[in-house]
């Protein structure tokens, strides 16, 4: 699925077919990070690995809203993202093992994924860092004229960085067609928002900036799409900078190193347990199950469907080559 | 003496000199309650109270000021980076405040902070996360900079540190926290800087080195040695002071050196070794003096290119062979 095919299908709207659409891209991300996680246990993937499990309806709500020309920007919690933008499973999982056919040719791996093609920049290993580019990503869309946007994540934790702040008022001085969404799960590693803000009211700090603010139910995938729909075309067409403060919850560790012993510093189960109450891939299931949009068949198809586009991926990421010796001296710098 | 990890003598000392000291407090990312990213600072919170083990925001920035002006204003801050590479944004408060306040005001403000984490390279943590940059600290006057090898040396070196009077960069390395070593238990007990240790002695030619890159040299030596090259190993310790006294004395034996460090190899810290070698032991040397260091790429994510860009034994063999044989 490309962004534009993805934005065809939104087109019509919040009918049945759409959400179907935004139902399989869910259930795709979180498939897809549970084969990370088991292919990260069998040493086939190193380094970090960030998952998304959660937080999909921040990416599957939004980025299928966006067109041809806009851009993307996000943190090290990146795989949904990558999805969304419609880089394949095949060239994201190749680059989480690190091969020349991986979308960064094997030298960015689980936390760089990128896909300019398809409008994504990146993802950015160091917190807050994707917030400052985006500036810059938004003054050259402006510089041109053109009527795209630049869509930003960073994290609760990002936004207590220097950077971020400089950033966002630059975003809202000049007027830039940005859209920042706050990915809001509550926690920076283990530290809670409460623990590490004097202001946890997120939309205060964007608002001081001149952005337009508002916070969503990010666990309710009908509310961030429409929240998002809105504000893509505020930036869009009255040029100027947007913030959604998303509430969400991360499902599992902040990484692999963040295990269940060390979640135990900083949260309950029980508290794991009353979020996933609200799972939103669960929760768009009952609703397109309720609407008869959805049959238990349908979705052991779709679950077939994905679980095979899964196997295809690790098959085609085992089997690629890894980068050629000789590339690790290439774009160091840029030709000519 | 007692036997115990690299992270777990890094903690002893930080626990030895907060009951010494009551102005010495600990504050950096995940610290206290999350009992430190690689467990350096386990149990600091529960015996020294959220005052002096102070968990702070994802903020690079004020962290290098708390610790900065805190220092200035009489107290004696250990600021943890979670690792080096988060702390690049902080780089203004550390060269353009904490370096140059003493110098600036003619010695009538201090700033006795030591600025400490992890560093180094591996693990396949790509470019943003897998680099040395011991360098960039050792260039700007102001800044003592220490990057112990044994458990004994972060133990006895980082004391020195948080008793010092200059801001102290003190890097430390992920891929050492979990070696063991004795470690005298001896509150009393410190590593003066300035003063460079000889791992292993041998006539044929010295290898200087630092940080993990020393375990690297000394397994290159022990192959060295099998086929009848005598290596000398020589631990800086401290790049800032430098101890070019205990270098040139053992190039004075073994008339040979290689010098090897983990940072990329172009404007690296061996180039100023070199260059002081080359002035100050010219006479002593009867071979080119060979660097050896990481490759001058931003770290690759694939394992094979990581391997290939990071100084391995067998670099140093090659380096050691080619102005021996
Ligand atoms: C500048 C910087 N400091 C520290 C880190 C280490 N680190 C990586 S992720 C993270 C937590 C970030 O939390 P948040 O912004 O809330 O995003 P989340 O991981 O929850 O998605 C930390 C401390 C880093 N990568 N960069
Ligand atoms: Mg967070």
């Amino acid at each position: 699925m490309s962004i534009q095919s993805v934005a065809a299908s939104a087109a019509s709207d919040q009918g049945d077919a759409d959400l179907l659409a935004t139902y399989r891209l869910m259930l795709l991300m979180r498939r897809f990070e549970e084969s990370l996680y088991r292919k990260y246990r069998e040493g086939k993937i190193g380094g970090y690995l960030h998952r998304y499990d959660g937080q999909e309806a921040l990416v599957a709500g939004v980025i299928p809203q966006l067109i041809k020309g806009d851009y993307v920007l996000c943190t090290y919690r990146d795989h949904a993202h990558a999805i969304a933008c419609g880089t394949s499973p095949r060239a994201i999982m190749a680059e989480l093992m690190g091969k020349a056919t991986g979308c960064a040719g094997g030298k960015g791996g689980s936390m760089h994924l990128i896909d300019p093609a398809n409008g994504f920049l990146g993802g950015d290993g160091i917190v807050g860092g994707p917030v400052p580019v985006s500036v810059g990503v938004g003054f050259a869309i402006k510089y041109r004229g053109d009527k795209n946007v630049c869509l930003c994540y960073f994290g609760d934790g990002a936004m207590n960085q220097g950077g971020v702040h400089e950033a966002l008022n630059m975003a809202g001085l000049y007027g830039l067609p940005i859209v920042y969404i706050l990915e809001n799960n509550g926690y920076a590693m283990g530290t809670s928002v409460e623990r590490s803000t004097g202001q946890p009211e997120m939309v205060l700090k964007a608002q001081a900036h001149g952005i337009d603010a508002e916070t969503v139910d990010g666990m309710d995938i009908l509310a961030v799409r429409d929240a998002a729909g809105r504000a893509i075309a505020r930036a869009r067409e009255e040029v100027r900078a947007q913030f959604l403060e998303m509430r969400t919850y991360r499902f599992v560790g902040h990484g692999v190193a963040d295990n269940a012993q060390q979640q135990r510093f900083y949260r309950t189960e029980d508290e794991i347990a009353a979020w996933k109450e609200h799972d939103p891939l669960i929760k768009l299931r009952n609703l397109l199950v309720a609407h008869g949009a959805l049959t238990d068949a349908d979705d052991e198809a779709m679950e077939s469907e994905i679980r095979a586009t899964i196997e295809d991926a690790i098959r085609f990421a085992e089997e690629s080559p890894p980068p050629p010796l000789e590339s690790l001296y290439e774009h160091v710098y840029a030709e000519g | 003496m007692p036997l115990m990890r690299y992270s777990e003598a890094l903690r002893l000392a930080m626990t030895e000199e907060m009951e010494r000291d009551p102005t010495v407090f600990v504050c950096g990312e995940e610290v206290g309650q999350y009992q430190g990213t690689f467990r350096v600072t386990e149990g600091l919170l529960s015996r020294f109270g959220p005052m002096r083990v102070v968990d702070t925001p994802i903020s690079e920035i004020a962290i290098a000021g708390l610790a900065t002006g805190a220092a200035m204003a009489g107290l004696r801050p250990i600021a943890e980076f979670m690792t080096w590479s988060f702390a690049l944004s902080a780089m203004d408060q550390l060269v353009n405040h904490a370096a140059k306040i003493t110098y600036m005001s003619s010695g009538r403000v201090t700033c006795p902070a030591v600025f400490r984490g992890p560093a180094g390279t591996g693990n396949q943590l790509s470019a943003q996360h897998s680099q040395s940059l011991e360098s960039w600290y050792a260039h700007t006057p102001g800044f003592k900079v220490v990057l112990p090898f044994t458990p004994a040396d972060a133990k006895g070196l980082l004391k020195t540190a948080i008793r010092d009077n200059s801001p102290v960069i003190f890097m430390e390395h992920a891929g050492l926290y979990a070696q063991r070593g004795e470690v005298p238990d001896d509150p009393d007990f410190t590593v003066p800087f300035g003063r460079a240790e000889i791992r292993r002695e041998g006539t044929d030619v010295t290898l200087v080195a630092y940080s993990l890159m020393v375990g690297k040299c000394l397994k290159a030596a022990e192959k060295l040695e099998a086929s009848g090259v005598s290596c000398e190993v020589v631990d800086l310790r401290t790049l800032v002071p430098l101890d070019m006294e205990t270098i040139i004395a053992s190039v004075a034996r073994t008339h040979r050196v290689v010098v090897v460090q983990e940072e990329w190899l172009n404007v690296g810290f061996a180039a100023e070794v070199a260059a002081r070698l080359a002035d100050e032991a010219f006479d002593e040397l009867d071979a080119p003096i060979r660097r050896v260091g990481g490759a001058d790429v931003p770290m690759p994510y694939a394992r094979e290119l990581e391997q290939a860009a990071i100084p391995g034994e067998d670099a140093i063999i090659a380096a050691v062979r080619s102005i021996v044989d």
